[in-house]
């Protein structure tokens, strides 16, 4: 079996707000596998994105409250790591890839010295050497004339190009795992074809891992070896790619699936909505999160929250009913 | 499918300013949102309109609505030209037509309850006394599924779908024919956009409406228009049936743009093969000369840096703009 490069186990991470306590990320346990990608979807609000800040311990505590029984990153043990330890995995091991490029720059700093700054900090570089590796980089995220481009502003790239750019900072340190978090939902669909073959390339190339978080089920299609589906901040289904997509077994994913129209025209001539709206995270139903909204909800699953099980080889539901019987299982 | 036509847009042109100077303005350029686009839309179809963001799609259903006034061309609704029109006969003419706007947070005046949002149009054209109105406005909640009850709630109260089908029982408040639909589904969830699209299309076979539906997501656009429009950096490049676009795209560009959009499926998502566009689309207000998608076609013939292509149906219903089918 492949060395597993990051495992967690029940992350929990909640929110104290002046309404009460947000529970967004509800005792969730994955893993990455060395070369391997992950894909995480679901909607808005699921917990994709808090769960990786949490991994990276990056939300500010409080008011954000993270606990995990563990988080193995290699060798290390995340959630006892000290600060300096995790700065240091911060960015040479565990790169992050963020959703908007243009908040995620600092405006009044050129594109170099941002570009420099990780490698001056982790791998000691001087100036000069620097410099040259930042105009390498920016060469190999396909920058036409990089070495002029380092004194630019980062309003000065369009949006395909400061994404091109963040790629290139994340790469800096040839990190063992990078995590893109809905790193093309603000681009164009033709710079987003581009973004996603790059990222292909650069992975194959280097052979890093990759976690990658969307709410685009097309993109992780093409792209990810397993994918997790999240809903209210608990992992719902797991299963390599083409189990997810060809027999999705927990009702979210099927129905997801099924609502969403495809470029090939080879949906239905209606799409099927799923009804209702995600629950509110403040108060969570005390059953199935889904269960207000599932078309097989049984009096079981208003009652006690299913944990995750595997149905299949490596396939895994937290889901009571069966749904290709629709009988409890 | 019915043939008369409803819209008739012929070579129109929107052009917005660019000055200098804060106290003397002087015009140094202009941002040629959009430029000489012609197309009809027909009673009771949907016309899809797609292109990358900052191609010009919104300003050209705000332009076809007179909510910018065109810097040239001609929009004809029910072969009345509606660039002549001014002031009551203009507003007279707009309540047979109404916008659904993109951003629901944005649209709704957060200080007005729903009740007073949907019946806005009614106030403002005078239509029934106040109990009438209300009552139009309960009738307009049932219609986009939600509950009359509503009524005296505020839009902060909603989520993100509701207060989209607020917008949509708003733009019905006055019974318009036409509907233009600004991106209505782009701020919303995955699992809510099925929710909104299913009731746009039973409103339109309820009332037999007209549609002209901007998005960028083109498997959207599939799914709900009878013909599609592409459109970039201001021109609409190719316009036909639904089934004849996304089956047998001509122009270079609209080839392009269909094969990067993923599809849900591993399978055959790794097995297609992408059309990979190099670079980013030129500034509006610097389009480069002759066809505009020229720097970035990877099918370029010497014609094209001259002179703009011409827009020509070269097949029933199948028009492009391309100097490969003149």
């Amino acid at each position: 079996m492949a060395q597993r490069v990051l495992e967690v186990n029940n992350l929990v991470t909640c929110f104290k707000t002046n309404e009460g306590t947000v529970h967004a990320v509800n005792g969730i346990s994955f893993y990455v596998e060395e070369g391997e990608t992950l894909g995480i979807v679901g909607e808005s609000g699921c917990g994709k994105s808090v769960s990786m800040l949490s991994v990276l311990n990056l939300l500010p505590q409080p008011p954000a409250n993270v606990s995990a029984d563990s988080i193995r990153f290699q060798d290390t043990e995340l959630t006892k790591a000290s600060k300096g330890e995790m700065r240091n995995i911060r960015g040479s091991k565990i790169a992050m890839i963020f959703q908007d490029p243009l908040t995620s720059l600092n405006p009044v700093l050129t594109m170099g010295f941002q570009i420099m700054e990780p490698l001056r900090l982790h791998l000691g570089m001087s100036e000069e050497e620097a410099r040259n590796r930042a105009g390498e980089l920016l060469h190999l995220v396909g920058i036409p004339e990089p070495h002029d481009r380092l004194s630019d502003y980062p309003h000065q790239f369009s949006g395909g190009m400061r994404q091109r750019a963040m790629i290139a900072m994340a790469l800096t340190c040839n990190p063992p795992l990078v995590i893109a978090d809905e790193p093309t939902t603000a681009l164009d669909v033709t710079i987003q074809a581009q973004i996603v073959d790059l990222v292909k390339r650069l992975r194959d190339k280097f052979g890093m891992s990759l976690i990658w978080i969307t709410h685009d089920l097309g993109v992780v299609a093409g792209l990810a070896d397993r994918v997790n589906v999240m809903y209210a901040g608990f992992v719902v289904e797991t299963a390599p790619i083409n189990d997810v997509y060809m027999v999705p077994r927990h009702p979210y994913t099927a129905a997801l699936l099924r609502s969403l129209p495809r470029i090939d025209g080879s949906q239905e001539e209606q799409l099927e909505s799923i009804d209702g709206m995600p629950p509110e995270l403040l108060e969570l139903p005390p059953g199935c999160p889904f269960a207000p909204r599932c078309a097989f909800t049984k009096d079981i699953c208003r009652q006690q929250n299913p944990h995750l099980k595997e149905i299949n080889p490596e396939h895994w539901i937290a889901c009571w009913v069966d749904i290709t019987t629709g009988k409890v299982r | 499918m019915n043939n008369d036509i409803l819209i008739q847009v012929k070579n129109l042109t929107k052009h917005f300013p660019i000055t200098r100077g804060a106290i003397i303005q002087r015009q140094v350029g202009a941002v040629q949102a959009v430029d000489k686009v012609t197309f009809t839309i027909r009673k009771g179809e949907t016309l899809g309109l797609v292109g990358e963001s900052g191609c010009g799609k919104t300003t050209t259903g705000r332009t076809i609505l007179q909510l910018y006034r065109p810097t040239a061309g001609e929009v004809f609704f029910r072969g009345i030209e509606l660039a002549k029109l001014k002031g009551k006969q203009l507003r007279r003419a707009r309540r047979n037509m109404q916008m659904v706007f993109q951003d629901p947070y944005a649209s709704l005046n957060p200080r007005m309850n729903i009740g007073n949002i949907i019946a806005e149009p009614l106030e403002v054209h005078k239509i029934g006394d106040r109990q009438e109105r209300r009552e139009r406005v309960q009738e307009l909640l049932r219609l986009v599924g939600l509950s009359p009850h509503f009524l005296t709630r505020y839009p902060h109260e909603f989520s993100g779908g509701q207060r989209q089908r607020v917008g949509i029982a708003r733009a019905l408040a006055l019974q318009p024919e036409f509907i233009v639909l600004d991106e209505p589904i782009s701020a919303l969830d995955v699992s809510i956009q099925a929710q909104v699209v299913n009731l746009l299309a039973q409103l339109q076979q309820t009332f037999g409406l007209t549609y002209l539906f901007i998005a960028h997501d083109l498997s959207m656009v599939r799914h709900i228009s009878d013909r599609t429009a592409v459109m970039y950096l201001g021109k609409i490049i190719e316009l036909a049936t639904r089934n004849e676009l996304y089956g047998h795209p001509l122009h270079p560009y609209t080839q392009a743009l269909l094969s990067a959009v993923p599809i849900p499926d591993p399978i055959r998502e790794r097995k297609r093969q992408r059309i990979i566009l190099e670079g980013d689309v030129p500034s509006p207000a610097n389009p480069p000369r002759g066809c505009r998608f020229r720097p970035r076609c990877p099918s370029i013939q010497d014609l094209c840096k001259q002179k703009d292509p011409e827009w020509r149906e070269v097949a029933a219903d199948h028009w492009v703009a391309c100097a490969l089918y003149n």
